[in-house]
């Protein structure tokens, strides 16, 4: 699998002009853990959502380049579309309680792209999302494929949604903002079995967050993002490293447990980091 | 300032706090930190008045309180919320959502404790007439903060003040409420997901588990590693794992 994305723009009409979200990001991926982080409103969920061509349906998109190995995505058809969406790349949202079918059980959500994509009968299916539910590491799996998405917490509901989109074995994983919502010791064991399940796989992996230390921890690269644009692009393990004023911004405004500082640095914000270099 | 002795709240058949004590003093920060469900929002909005139904006793100045609070109770003890966007009214203006307080505890001037008011939120006067969609989250948070803070309340009750917010923001937030304390001489009482956000603020810290007060410790002793409970050693183990980047 390899993504490549070159000048992708993302805009919004409205009634005071075209609203411009994201602006020219550039990259190119292959079987790697790549973090996307930036603060709300920076343009990191257009971004991976364009990839899927699942931005809303008033934005506008362009790019020089916006292909999925040998599929340009703006120009595919609602066919070739399909073979991506949920087959060849599988997306992970924040909520599962609004990203889980409510009327169906845990076992009929993880079967159906099985069956779809796999065309296994009904029956093989079934026997195959229990396994599924297995992989992700939820105890008495078959009981959990009988219960109905309110009857699950929000770790259990998260891994039953990582468990939907491995059933097709796609290529490259999405992750937005995929545990945000969640307490930090589910947090911890949901990325973690993430990071296993993508290394094992040999997947590509976008995890998209708001939390700077947290992606680092979990990805090879990163992606900082800032009203629409990519300000720095740098190795996880060299963050520290990194140049860029916004970035250190992030590293260092939240508030630590070990080094307690009276006052938190606050980011004075320069109008060029939002244009275009 | 504030005082809670064997806290039980139920709800139907789940008993979400079971028997929680603790105390804070005058112009002192307490914490209670837990995971979702824990208990600890539960316990603030008891505090707060919100919900009636508990058993156990809660302590304000001394005084035990009635379920029922008197409205001279909410001139004294205020509280700011997660979400500013739901806690404020969406079709009211800042200026008008700051009037209300004051005009239900009588209180005189309300210009010039309006004009007050947002200049100690750290909000420009122009903002005075605008509606809450037209600020951004941080802007709203503090406008829910001095909304709290205009009929000049002793303890301000924090339920997760900066959890919805971006770091920068976050920030901002926190050193304004550092600032606000130390100013005013007021009693905190925050309750958060997050141990950094709340030993940054708190010298006091209580760990809640499953409806109960598991550990109560110092900033210090939380640091040093000195730690009688589990679940305050995981959450500790979780808090570094993020800090060393």
């Amino acid at each position: 699998m390899q993504l490549e994305i070159e000048d992708l723009h993302i805009g919004f009409p409205g009634p005071r002009g075209f609203a411009p979200a994201v602006r020219g990001v550039s990259f190119a991926m292959g079987a790697e853990k790549l973090g996307i982080v930036g603060e709300s409103g920076s343009g990191k969920s257009l971004t991976a959502r364009a990839i899927l061509r699942l931005t809303p349906p008033n934005a506008v998109l362009r790019a020089k380049r916006l292909r999925f190995d040998d599929i340009d995505v703006l120009s595919a058809s609602p066919r070739a579309l399909g073979a991506i969406r949920g087959r060849r790349a599988g997306l992970i949202l924040q909520d599962p309680k609004f990203a889980l079918n409510p009327v169906m059980t845990a076992g009929e959500q993880v079967a159906e792209p099985l069956r779809l994509h796999k065309g296994l009968s009904r029956r093989a299916a079934r026997a195959a999302a229990v396994e599924m539910l297995a992989q992700v590491r939820i105890n008495d799996p078959a009981a959990v494929a009988h219960r109905y998405p309110h009857e699950l917490s929000g770790g259990m509901g998260q891994r039953v949604m990582i468990a939907m989109m491995l059933a097709g074995d796609p290529e490259l994983l999405i992750a937005d903002e995929a545990t945000s919502a969640l307490d930090a010791t589910v947090q911890a064991e949901i990325l973690r079995l993430i990071e296993d399940l993508v290394s094992r796989r040999g997947m590509g992996l976008i995890l998209i967050s708001h939390d700077l230390p947290l992606v680092s921890h979990f990805c090879d690269r990163v992606l900082v993002m800032y009203a629409g644009r990519v300000v720095e692009a740098v190795p996880a393990a060299e963050l520290r490293k990194s140049r860029h004023p916004y970035t250190q911004g992030l590293l260092l405004c939240p508030p630590s447990l070990m080094r307690p500082r009276a006052r938190l640095p606050v980011l004075a914000r320069q109008p060029d980091w939002a244009e275009v270099a | 300032m504030i005082g809670v002795e064997n806290l039980r709240i139920r709800f139907g058949d789940v008993e979400a706090v079971r028997g929680i004590s603790f105390a804070v003093a005058k112009g002192e920060s307490f914490g209670i930190v837990g995971e979702s469900g824990s208990g600890k929002s539960t316990v603030l909005r008891a505090i707060a008045g919100l919900n009636r139904n508990w058993e156990g006793r809660i302590l304000f100045d001394g005084e035990p309180m009635a379920p029922q609070r008197p409205r001279s109770f909410f001139r004294r003890v205020q509280m700011v919320f997660q979400d500013p966007y739901g806690s404020l009214h969406p079709r009211q203006t800042v200026d008008r959502q700051l009037a209300e307080p004051l005009m239900i505890h009588g209180i005189d001037g309300i210009d010039t404790r309006i004009v007050r008011a947002l200049d100690e939120a750290g909000l420009a006067a122009r903002l005075r007439f605008r509606y809450p969609h037209q600020l951004s989250g941080g802007q709203r948070q503090r406008v829910a903060i001095a909304r709290a803070l205009i009929a000049d309340p002793e303890v301000l009750l924090l339920d997760e003040p900066t959890s919805a917010l971006d770091v920068s923001i976050q920030a901002e937030i926190l050193n304004l409420l550092a600032d606000l304390q130390r100013a005013r001489r007021l009693t905190y009482l925050l309750v958060s997901h997050n141990l950094a956000v709340v030993t940054h603020l708190c010298p006091l810290i209580g760990v809640m588990q499953a409806g109960e007060m598991v550990e109560r410790l110092t900033v210090e002793a939380l640091r040093a590693g000195h730690i009688t409970h589990p679940h305050t050693a995981q959450l500790r183990r979780l808090a570094l794992e993020l800090e060393e980047v």
